[in-house]
């Protein structure tokens, strides 16, 4: 039977192999790592939403500064402190991107810090016009990280409820056919939008497999008007534009009041319903162990998700205490992320050079590549996030991307590239193969040499 | 699957294991005559696009009152078509091809796919080609489907074009799979090693072993050898510029002109949910200017021989929503273009817009399978057998009568 080991740990689960990093060397303590103080988050710090907002709020006081002064200098001033702001966002976004991959360089767990990865995409957000497409690594600081040791329950919440969420799927917006406002007016952009609560049942509780029907993608999109936001307050439950009356999702009745009481008991309901804990133990499961992972280890995982209600921490241990999970027949392929985070540690780049790259040099450095890779960093095409599947990153043009970045990209993060020999053990330990080992010494080069060990199927796989 | 279809692929040029430049099969083998002489081109718009929009039903009664915000016809900048449907402006640049009876449109077509509404699963049935999502065993894509059908497909006679994989290709035939901007050179060297350390995993393996086959012999960028890590960045960011669906265009009207028969790739931008106004026309550009440029690259006696088959995964609701878009629908609205197409007209049997002509209320009602309009046109134009097509390209599906949709 497989069992745990330390160095398979790292891997499979964490962020890969180090030559700094000591690595964790029971279950246990990838557990502690996971409840302990987020350290490394304070030693590379990502912006927090809340901050982040303060930024959203002084561009709409320039908004309103230009639309009250047209034509005047003071609104091309305003103009010009726009287009600052905007590009000052942008600058940030690709620092945070920066920092991302230091914590993954010099972590001591690198399981949490795939798990935030893992849950930033399960509910995926991001901006689509303006500043706030700049906002996913602040809105992923704010809840997922602090919340991905609690109850799934609250993870739901906090996804669903945030700005970012409200604005990616179009809720803030939508207004109840009946409500208050659109008696007001008339009518007037009165209307549904359906968007938000078809994902929520079909990407982040149920599963699309799940037993929901149209209708009932149709009441929670009724029970969601009002769900909002501004930005100078965040999160705002907008009563008048709440559809009035009660509605049923999956049978059960919601109450017929104007707060956001009755969504979070949808939400909650949703969240701990056995469709969802088998959808999440297997997305799990897939995104960790395998493409087809052990039915035994999903059921083993589904139990302990719907016996604690969502426990996430019982869902986690679950899965690490099953032998199945430390099967390596069937290795996963690792994401472009992953395979940059992992190259980055293995490196062991120091501070330096990342943290100085401009935005013009980090989307050149790792931004472009990863996008020719097949992961427009934060950009997925929908809602549902990145594909689990193996097959969808092994293509030509996905690896090409690899390649060339494996020889030409660590020179620019590690101006003092390791020697190749020895570096085929800080990346791949036990899992070098003599073919590996024999071209790290025959390349012609050092940087090609590199390049060669991290294109290695052995570092790309986990 | 694609996996699958890799190694036949390298199987068939003689390449899994020895090294690609040793190979003697590489010119003969690779670049062999084509099987057939049309040329098949079939984009598939990806979020589901608003039929309803793009070709706007003007002459019908119940149009102008579910479109209040998101007005069409020729009162509103709609570009009028046969007296009864208008073009959403954003395709202006097309009017020439419609014009020319080189652009055509099947209104109210669907898969049978219905009432979950998922893009996702929207998006399986669309490219397995099958009735359902259960599909009886049936794994592979239906275009990849028709290559299995017809005899002499080489390892370049179809390509699915982009970064992400065209499930509708995937399967045992052949198929070519690359990004333009994926070029990839190394040293003679580095080659030689590259192909040593992925022996042990044969997907690794077959994946860069036709990355290396089709990068371009030039190293896609002025003829230099990326030799060191520097030059290798540089080129990396050069190929990253500009706009990619044209390079995607570009690159798949090159191998069209060469020996390719069928190309597929995607276009994304279409689940206008808020603000579709502004995003279709944006979407719609893109659209344009990717038929524009392969009726330019291809015009004269190749383009004659071309069919373009634009598909999407479901329509969008007839209504509007409340935020200036509309939601998740079932009848949609299929494009054609090309020389060997039947253009100048709005094909299909309108179903209307009235409440009880909708589906479930809300939906425009299909009245064909979009799967049906693709079986005809792969009949015409590869002259497969109706029995073929229904019984394996299209498992289960019956054809119904000819749309004409072909000269």
């Amino acid at each position: 039977m497989p069992t745990f080991d330390s160095e398979f740990a790292e891997i499979r689960f964490g962020c890969g192999l180090s030559p700094v990093v000591g690595r964790v060397d029971s279950i246990d303590a990838m557990l502690d790592g996971l409840t302990s103080q987020d350290a490394i988050a304070q030693q590379f710090p990502i912006e927090h939403f809340d901050i982040f907002r303060a930024r959203m709020v002084k561009i709409e006081e320039w908004r309103k500064v230009r639309r009250n002064n047209r034509g005047t200098d003071l609104a091309a001033e305003a103009h010009k402190q726009r287009k600052v702001l905007n590009r000052i966002a942008r600058e940030d976004k690709a620092k945070w991107l920066g920092q991302s991959m230091l914590r993954r360089t010099y972590t001591t767990s690198g399981f949490f810090e795939r798990l935030a990865f893992f849950w930033g995409d399960h509910f995926t957000a991001h901006g689509k016009r303006g500043l706030i497409r700049r906002a996913t690594g602040p809105y992923i600081e704010e809840t997922m990280r602090p919340n991905l040791t609690l109850r799934f329950a609250d993870l739901v919440k906090a996804a669903v409820l945030h700005p970012l969420m409200l604005h990616y799927l179009d809720q803030s917006q939508a207004i109840g056919p009946n409500s208050i406002r659109a008696i007001k007016k008339n009518g007037k952009n009165a209307g549904l939008n359906e968007n938000l609560a078809r994902e929520v049942l079909e990407l982040h509780t149920l599963g699309v497999g799940g037993p929901y029907t149209q209708e009932d993608v149709r009441q929670l999109a009724e029970l969601f008007t009002g769900l909002s936001f501004q930005s100078k307050v965040g999160f705002k439950f907008r009563k008048d534009y709440a559809e009035p009356g009660t509605e049923t999702v999956l049978g059960i009745e919601y109450d017929d009041v104007a707060n956001v009481k009755p969504v979070l008991a949808a939400l909650e309901d949703l969240s701990v319903h056995p469709a969802t804990a088998s959808h999440i133990a297997t997305k799990l499961a897939v995104h960790f162990v395998s493409d087809t992972p052990d039915a035994d280890l999903i059921a083993h995982m589904t139990d302990a998700f719907t016996k604690t209600d969502g426990q996430l921490m019982a869902v986690y241990t679950a899965m690490l205490e099953h032998p199945a999970a430390w099967q390596r027949d069937a290795m996963n392929f690792k994401f472009p992320v992953d395979f940059v985070g992992s190259a980055c540690r293995a490196l062991a780049i120091p501070r330096g050079p990342i943290e100085a790259l401009d935005e013009k040099a980090m989307k050149n450095a790792i931004m472009v590549p990863m996008a020719m890779m097949g992961q427009n960093w934060q950009q997925p095409n929908g809602p549902d996030g990145w594909p689990e599947e193996d097959a969808q990153w092994i293509t030509p043009q996905g690896l090409s991307g690899r390649v060339r970045w494996a020889m030409g990209a660590p020179e620019i993060l590690q101006p003092d590239l390791p020697d190749p020999r020895s570096f085929v053990d800080a990346a791949l330990g036990s899992f070098a193969s003599e073919p590996v080992r024999f071209a790290a010494g025959a390349a012609e080069s050092k940087t090609e040499a590199i390049g060669l060990i991290l294109a290695s199927p052995a570092f790309q796989r986990r | 699957m694609d996996l699958l279809s890799r190694r036949n692929f390298l199987a068939r040029s003689g390449l899994i294991g020895c090294s690609l430049a040793a190979s003697p099969l590489f010119t003969n083998v690779i670049f062999a005559a084509a099987p057939w002489d049309t040329r098949l081109v079939v984009i598939i718009l990806r979020g589901g696009f608003d039929g309803l929009d793009v070709v706007q039903p003007y002459g019908d009664p119940a149009y102008a009152k579910l479109r209040q915000k998101l007005k069409g016809g020729p009162e509103n900048g709609g570009l009028d078509l046969d007296g009864y449907f208008s073009l959403h402006p954003a395709l202006a640049g097309l009017m020439p091809m419609w014009t020319a009876g080189e652009l055509g449109f099947v209104h109210a077509v669907s898969t049978p796919y219905r009432d979950k509404r998922s893009h996702f699963d929207g998006q399986d049935i669309l490219e397995a080609g099958t009735e359902s999502l259960s599909t009886g065993g049936v794994r592979d894509g239906w275009l990849n489907r028709m290559l299995q059908a017809v005899p002499g497909v080489q390892a370049d006679t179809a390509y699915a074009i982009g970064r992400g994989d065209m499930a509708l290709l995937k399967g045992a035939a052949p198929v070519a799979n690359w990004s333009p901007e994926a070029d990839l050179t190394m040293s003679p060297q580095a080659e030689r090693l590259m192909d040593l350390i992925t022996q042990d995993d044969p997907a690794m393996h077959a994946a860069l072993a036709e990355a290396r086959l089709l990068s371009s012999p030039d190293g896609g960028q002025m003829g230099e050898m990326a030799d060191n890590g520097e030059d290798m960045m540089a080129q990396m960011q050069r190929a990253g510029r500009g706009k990619a669906h044209l390079k995607v265009a570009k690159f798949a009207a090159k191998r069209l002109r060469a020996d390719a028969r069928v190309a597929a790739f995607s276009l994304n931008g279409w689940d206008t949910h808020q603000a579709q106004e502004r995003n279709l026309s944006l979407a719609l550009g893109r659209l344009a200017e990717t038929l524009d440029h392969l009726r330019d690259t291809l015009r004269g006696n190749i383009w004659k021989k071309t069919a373009v088959v634009v598909m999407t995964e479901f329509g969008r609701t007839a209504r509007e929503n409340g935020t200036g878009g509309t939601d998740h629908g079932t009848g949609g609205l299929m494009i054609t273009a090309g020389g060997a197409i039947k253009g100048g007209k709005v094909h299909g049997n309108w179903p209307g817009l009235g409440t009880s002509d909708l589906y479930q209320g809300r939906d425009l009602m299909p009245t064909g399978d979009v799967r049906a309009q693709a079986a005809w046109v792969m009949r015409g134009l590869v002259g497969l057998e109706t029995s073929v097509l229904e019984q394996s390209i299209f498992p289960g599906m019956e054809m119904g009568t000819d749309p004409g949709l072909l000269l």
